[in-house]
């Protein structure tokens, strides 16, 4: 099967996964947390939004499924009424993108390659692999509409901006969640936002067939770790938005990336042992952590977890 | 007297609404903590592979099983991690209690408490606030909230951040919730503390820890660096033993003489019965030569070393 061909089928199996599991819209509240500084965290279907307000406006980061945007929106004035500048997504999954249009529509028309909110352009940003990811034409699915493209779209190891009086960091976390991860951390806010790299309470979905492996994976958890800094007694300081679940902090980062590690040396010691991947499903790496992170709903459950750790430790390099 | 019924009503609640909802019980004050009970276990520390008394699932043993203690040294990130909430009380440093007191109403409002390790503060709320919700941030104190029952005060706990049930890697997950019972007699402290955790649990643990007041203890500050005690041999290195490989694990059924597989826990090991089924050490030991004599005059605290390596 050719690359191409694997990638549409991963993606058409991908999107009906996701949308199996999209509950009714209608009935989602949408929740919100003051997280620190001038960052939100807003909780309805789909990924985790990050909002960042004040005097300059708006900036959101991820924007959950389509028919959520104007609960985003509504939610988004009562905190602030001042011009969307930016939008950024952590990647390309529908759960993360799919109300990128809806709101650059709702923020103002789309006027060719720029929109706007008034006289002020809104800017979709994210790594350019979100951007190839979303114009890759997939057989019977409608195309990416046009207006929620991240066409200001970055290829350097990160790229930064300021806003709200704060910098604002992106970077490109290679080949971990998807080849398309951006990590954004709120330096002034003391805010990192991790997309779906760290998801606390259910096992990461390393998405090889679209450029994650355990190793990037592991790569930019350890960069997570790196830039948040706990409070006393290791807790608070810098906070986490993880791409689903609860406000963490890096002692919630550190559990998570140690399951990662653990899981990832045991299934590297059974390829070792030429174990195939059945025999190392059957031998179940995974038991002492699945209570923890796979319950009846989990996106990911251990078989699809171990299997794509296998499939990225034994493939070769591209 | 429906008029003057309404206005002794009135009355007797404007009388209640102004008396102090005073506590039952008085727990503020300097607390030393007692030993007497789960010594060895509590100092100098469990030993490795044992579960016994501990009502823990299959993932439970094995996430235990493949603890290596040299994770502390090497993961930076938990050399200043203080214990949870519901092993704070069971640890080993003294306590100082509070009374957070409403300075308009002159009510108490909440308990706080502080331990001497670490650092560790936890408040406890008497006013009926609610908890946080899922999305909310948890704290290795969690978020308490108690009320009065009589004379005991009874405390439940929720937001914790994933920690451990007992210091030799057996873990308690961030799902895990508890409830306390504080009990006062005369100078002495009793905290009955029940574990619910759906991760690592079968049952509720219940275990009770003893204070003694000590008036005119002094604490002092207690501030955690942590740094990187060790070289790592790659960047993404986390010990921790393969399934079925810990050569540790035998150890300890060794030294006291008992079969292996005693120690392996489980709700039945919580039980005075199961005594009987495990019977007699196989193999006693003619003396004792391991942390022996813990809480006598020599050795009160079992810091004295094995009398195998004096």
């Amino acid at each position: 099967m050719s690359i191409l061909l694997k990638t549409v089928w991963a993606g058409l199996a991908l999107v009906a996964c996701l949308t199996a599991q999209q509950p009714d819209f209608d009935k989602v509240d949408m929740q919100v947390q003051h997280v620190k500084g001038g960052v939100y965290m807003m909780t309805g279907a789909g990924g985790n939004t990050a909002v960042q307000v004040g005097n300059d406006g708006v900036l959101i980061v991820d924007t959950q499924f389509a028919p959520l945007a104007q609960k985003l929106m509504t939610e988004i004035r009562k905190l602030n009424r001042g011009p969307v500048l930016f939008i950024v997504n952590t990647h390309f999954h529908p759960d993360h993108v799919g109300g990128n249009a809806a709101l650059a529509q709702m923020i103002g028309a789309a006027r060719g390659p720029g929109r706007s909110d008034g006289d002020a352009p809104l800017k979709i940003v994210a790594n350019e692999n979100v951007l190839n990811r979303l114009t890759q034409k997939v057989p019977n699915q409608p195309p990416f509409p046009d207006a929620g493209l991240p066409v200001d779209e970055y290829f350097t190891p990160f790229k930064d901006l300021h806003m709200n009086g704060e910098a604002v960091f992106l970077y490109h976390e290679p080949k971990a969640h998807t080849d398309g991860d951006s990590v954004v951390l709120f330096r002034g806010s003391d805010v990192v936002v991790t997309g779906d790299i760290f998801t606390p309470g259910g096992y990461p979905f390393l998405d090889v067939e679209h450029g994650g492996t355990v190793q990037g994976e592991i790569a930019a958890l350890d960069h997570i770790l790196e830039l948040t800094v706990p409070a006393k007694t290791q807790e608070g300081g810098t906070y986490v938005i993880p791409g689903h679940g609860r406000i963490c902090d890096e002692a919630d980062v550190v559990e998570f990336r140690d399951m990662v590690v653990i899981i990832r040396d045991r299934i590297q010691d059974m390829v070792k042992r030429d174990m195939t991947l059945d025999q190392i499903k059957a031998a179940r790496p995974t038991r002492d952590y699945d209570t923890e992170y796979m319950g009846p709903g989990s996106f990911v459950k251990a078989d699809q977890f171990v299997e794509a750790i296998y499939k990225s430790l034994t493939q070769k390099s591209k | 007297m429906i008029r003057r019924g309404g206005f002794f009503a009135s009355l007797a609640a404007i009388a209640m609404s102004l008396t102090p909802a005073h506590a039952q019980v008085d727990f503020s004050g300097a607390w030393a903590p007692l030993f007497h009970e789960d010594l060895p276990e509590r100092i100098p520390g469990p030993e490795l592979g044992d579960y016994m008394g501990i009502p823990l699932n299959d993932a439970a043993r094995l996430r235990a099983d493949s603890y290596d203690a040299d994770r502390i040294s090497v993961v930076s990130e938990y050399q200043c991690r203080p214990h949870g909430g519901d092993y704070s009380m069971r640890g080993l440093s003294n306590m100082r209690i509070d009374a957070v007191i409403d300075p308009v109403t002159q009510q108490l409002v909440a308990w706080h408490t502080r331990m001497g390790f670490q650092e560790m503060e936890r408040t406890i709320w008497l006013d009926d606030r609610q908890h946080p919700g899922p999305l909310a941030p948890h704290t290795w104190q969690g978020f308490s909230t108690a009320r009065w029952d009589g004379n005991m005060m009874n405390v439940y706990t929720t937001h914790l951040k994933e920690n451990y049930m007992r210091r030799n890697g057996l873990p308690r997950s961030d799902r895990a919730t508890f409830t306390e019972h504080w009990i006062r007699h005369g100078n002495y402290l009793t905290v009955v503390t029940v574990i619910t955790d759906p991760v690592f649990l079968t049952e509720p643990l219940e275990r009770s820890q003893s204070w003694v007041l000590d008036p005119g203890q002094r604490m002092g500050r207690d501030i955690c660096e942590y740094n990187q005690e060790v070289p790592k041999p790659r960047p993404d290195y986390v010990p921790s033993h393969m399934p079925d490989t810990n050569p540790f694990l035998k150890e300890v059924a060794e030294w006291y003489g008992l079969a292996s597989g005693v120690l392996r826990g489980g709700a039945e090991t919580m039980y005075p019965e199961y005594r009987q089924k495990i019977g007699k050490p196989e193999q006693p030991k003619e003396k004792c030569d391991r942390y022996c004599n813990c809480g006598a005059a020599d050795n009160p605290t079992c810091l004295v070393a094995p009398r195998s390596s004096r």
